[in-house]
């Protein structure tokens, strides 16, 4: 189903929902965002003579696994929310959203925790510490940035989800392109994790 | 017809008005969408030009005064920025809008109030821009004054001075210490966002709602054109989203991305600019590609010569044009490899672009041609356009580009490819649409004046601008000294760019007079060949009223026309028939129609930007950051607002 008043003959020439297959184009799109962010930080990561402290000498792995874990189980949630709503359960639906809106919450906090700690350090690493710390904080806090935006999406499909018959179909935003969107920003930060965190 | 009362579970009505003021705030239509991007478009065409006149004003001469040096810097920031990203990406966008659902027989886009939101952002976008003019500053650079001893103080305002390309460092913190740049930057991000919507949602709407029959390869060229346009921004406008990003945080956070002082990297910025910035030009000539390759076929009375090529030039062209970005960088110090390997890959783009041009010119061949107006401006695309490739061919050799970089030659080149290319197929495709917007022809009298005057205008000013750089005339300065005899030369080139102003004002009176007085079009006033013209004049509101089915490639044309043995087309003897019968369907449709109600929300979200933009720019000052938490809960709630609004209402109008 479209966007648009449609009539019997209306048709998808492709045989993908309209809301489904926009997401998907957008988020090709959005792999070209973050594609292009990795590898400035990987530009900058490699250089030397900048001023002290590299992101690389900051990161508490443990802690950043953590809450990269956090993220992983939020996935599953979403995809258990999916199979919910594909049974007609609404509450399943509902609950299932909530605790992947939650998750994501705790992702953010950690994120949030994890910068102020490179900021009270001493000697500090700030934005404006070298060009690889800019990079760092650019990359990451643009991820945070979309989980939050996922986060409210997710919110507002709660929301939504008071109304009987509201989560799928009727308005524009539906779950399906919701899930796929957080998959998306959940494989970015698997990516992210790896090259930027894990590999020396 | 069909009018009750909304349920009590509706939250958010949608507003009703389909005529007034209103109506254009709120409409989702597509074709009004396509007409409030044209005539936006032609008023920055209008601006932009008359900067470019300014500019011929101030060169017209040796020495010139009109403009000291931060002016003219300027004027041709505005003049580029304002030609690339408000004149011939929107009108590109208009015609996507119009045209493309009409030719693959669908009732709108996808989308449509994700449509109204991408207008809505460009227009705040381009205000943005523009405000500049009243609300920018510039500084001196840090520990530096502005060239040849300009002042800050000017009679124009302080505009947008760094380039539509926007340099680093120069465009960076430490050497443009005023906030116009922070207007470029932003600005630009916003107007990115608008194409990056409308390219999602035109790339949904071409896969999933051709009418019933229409394969890929039964599209129209120019529908074709719009997808790899759509491709081309979804890929390549995130990088400069990027870019601008680290732009915007070196200006306002103090990141230090293109700080070359402190470990920044200026050729970085080249690079994301340029992957950006050469599938742009493609961007901008691929629509008018399209147009002409709608418009040869039907004044040659002729199918398109070779179809699937052409259209796989166009993907191919769409696909190389991320291949060739540092072309651009030639003089800038990359590796004697990487100029090996850029210039290559830049001369096999000429491989595509050939193969259309041939194309075309195979179209003509044995072709029964009517030199009508837009005809007349296909011709001239294709011949201007000639001259343009070839002479970006020479940019593809390395050591000629040397010898070529920062001349008028580039400056000449690149205007054949834009102004004698784009703008002429913008122009044959105004002409030959005009009657789906008014039910009315434009006059072909002052058509085909308006086409010589601009033709003539458009050698006499771009193409001396080669042997004038071959001399050795830089671009990007604002005067030339008398012993250099540049004199002369830029005189014609002045007199030849008030030729083209004097052309598009033949234009201006020809729209305005036509559109009132013009002869009335009928139906299928071209004999055309595409399903856009199976449907009356003006374009009724629902589009089609019987779904189109599709059986062939250029469909309406085998509606009307059989082939004999020499496979000459022989008019059927039922076509008038069958016009008649199409023309009925559409104005009085058999069943009720549907349409999308309209909607606040995407006027509402629009302005968000305006807010979040100036609140960026001014986030040091007290109100700057208020401004900008408005700007982002005006954003979220009319998100949320529209996210919560239902698709079809009871209330809705039906149309019987």
């Amino acid at each position: 189903m479209s966007d648009i008043a449609h009539d019997e003959q209306l048709h998808e020439s492709t045989g993908i929902e309209t809301r489904k297959l926009a997401m998907w184009i957008f988020l090709s799109s959005e792999f070209m965002f973050f594609g292009a962010l990795i590898s400035n930080y990987l530009l900058f990561k490699g250089r030397v003579g900048y001023p002290e402290p590299y992101p690389s000498e900051m990161f508490d792995i443990p802690f950043t696994s953590v809450s990269s874990f956090v993220l992983l189980m939020s996935s599953l949630t979403m995809v258990l929310a999916d199979h919910a709503i594909h049974r007609d359960d609404q509450r399943a639906t509902r609950t299932w959203i909530v605790a992947t809106a939650l998750l994501g919450m705790v992702f953010l906090s950690g994120q949030a925790f994890e910068f102020t700690e490179f900021v009270l350090h001493d000697p500090p690493m700030t934005l404006s510490t070298n060009p690889a710390a800019s990079a760092f904080f650019t990359l990451t806090g643009f991820h945070g940035m979309h989980v939050l935006i996922g986060v409210i999406m997710l919110l507002t499909l709660a929301g939504t989800s008071f109304r009987k018959g509201r989560l799928s179909t009727a308005t524009g935003l539906n779950l399906e392109s919701v899930a796929l969107y957080w998959h998306f920003v959940d494989i970015i930060w698997i990516v992210i994790f790896t090259v930027v965190y894990l590999i020396k | 017809m069909a009018s009750t009362a909304a349920p009590a579970s509706t939250i958010f009505r949608r507003p009703k008005q389909t005529s007034g003021w209103m109506s254009w705030l709120t409409t989702v239509d597509h074709k009004k969408i396509g007409i409030m991007y044209g005539y936006s478009a032609f008023f920055f065409f209008i601006l932009g030009g008359l900067e470019a006149l300014i500019l011929r004003l101030q060169l017209a001469g040796p020495n010139g005064t009109v403009l000291d040096a931060n002016e003219y810097n300027a004027m041709f920031t505005m003049h580029g920025t304002t030609m690339i990203f408000l004149f011939v990406m929107p009108v590109g966008a208009a015609f996507f809008n119009y045209m493309m659902p009409l030719m693959i027989g669908a009732r709108d886009v996808a989308f449509p109030r994700l449509n109204a939101l991408s207008f809505w952002i460009f227009i705040f976008g381009g205000i943005f821009l523009y405000s500049s003019f009243l609300f920018g500053t510039t500084g001196p650079p840090a520990g530096g004054n502005l060239p040849g001893g300009a002042t800050d103080a000017s009679w124009l305002g302080s505009t947008i001075n760094g380039g539509w390309f926007m340099y680093q460092p120069n465009a960076g913190p430490r050497f443009s210490t005023g906030t116009v740049l922070d207007f470029g930057a932003i600005g630009l991000q916003i107007l990115g966002l608008a194409s990056l919507i409308s390219a999602v949602n035109f790339i949904a709407t071409i896969f999933n709602m051709r009418a019933k029959g229409m394969k890929l390869l039964r599209m129209p060229v120019f529908v074709w054109m719009t997808l790899v346009v759509a491709f081309l921004l979804l890929f390549s406008l995130p990088i400069i989203a990027v870019a601008l990003f680290m732009v915007t945080f070196d200006r306002q956070l103090g990141t230090l991305f293109f700080d070359t002082f402190q470990g920044g990297d200026a050729i970085l910025w080249q690079h994301l600019f340029w992957l950006f910035g050469h599938p742009e030009v493609y961007i901008l000539i691929l629509p008018a590609m399209g147009i002409v390759s709608e418009t040869l076929p039907v004044f040659s009375r002729k199918p398109l010569f070779g179809y699937p090529a052409v259209v796989f030039a166009g993907a191919a062209i769409g696909f190389l044009g991320f291949g060739v970005w540092a072309h651009h960088m030639f003089a800038s110090g990359i590796t004697p490899v990487a100029q090996a390997a850029f210039g290559l890959a830049t001369m096999t783009i000429a491989v595509p672009t050939g193969i259309k041009i041939f194309n075309w010119m195979g179209t003509m061949w044995m072709g029964k041609i009517k030199f009508t107006t837009p005809m007349l401006f296909s011709l001239g695309f294709v011949a201007l356009f000639v001259i343009g490739g070839l002479s970006g061919v020479t940019h593809s050799i390395v050591p000629a580009d040397w010898q070529q970089t920062d001349t008028y030659y580039i400056v000449a080149h690149f205007h054949y490819v834009l102004f004698g290319g784009a703008i002429f197929g913008i122009f044959a495709g105004l002409y030959y649409w005009f009657p789906k917007l008014t039910g009315r022809m434009l006059s072909e009298k002052l058509g085909k004046l308006h086409f010589w005057l601009m033709f003539i205008g458009m050698n006499l000013t771009f193409g001396p601008m080669h042997w004038l750089g071959l001399q050795g005339m830089v671009r990007r300065t604002w005067k030339y000294p008398e012993e250099y005899n540049f004199g002369t030369w830029n005189m014609v080139v002045t007199v030849g760019a008030y030729t083209i102003a004097l052309s598009i004002l033949v234009f201006m009176i020809n729209w305005v007079r036509s559109k009132r007085k013009g002869v009335e079009s009928g139906m299928d006033p071209w004999d055309a060949r595409t399903i856009e013209w199976s449907i009356p004049n003006p374009t009724p509101e629902w589009n089609f009223g019987v779904n189109p089915e599709v059986q062939a490639l250029d469909d309406w044309w085998h509606r009307k026309y059989d082939e004999n043995e020499e496979g000459r087309p022989v008019r059927k003897a039922e076509a008038d028939a069958t016009i008649a019968q199409f023309h009925d369907q559409g104005v009085n449709p058999p069943s009720p129609i549907h349409l999308p109600s309209p909607s606040y929300f995407p006027f509402l979200a629009g302005a968000a930007f305006l807010a979040i933009g100036y609140g960026v720019v001014y986030h040091t000052r007290g109100w700057g950051l208020p401004l900008l938490a408005f700007g982002v809960i005006l954003l979220l709630s009319s998100m949320i607002g529209w996210s919560l609004e239902p698709l079809e209402e009871d209330h809705e109008e039906v149309h019987a």
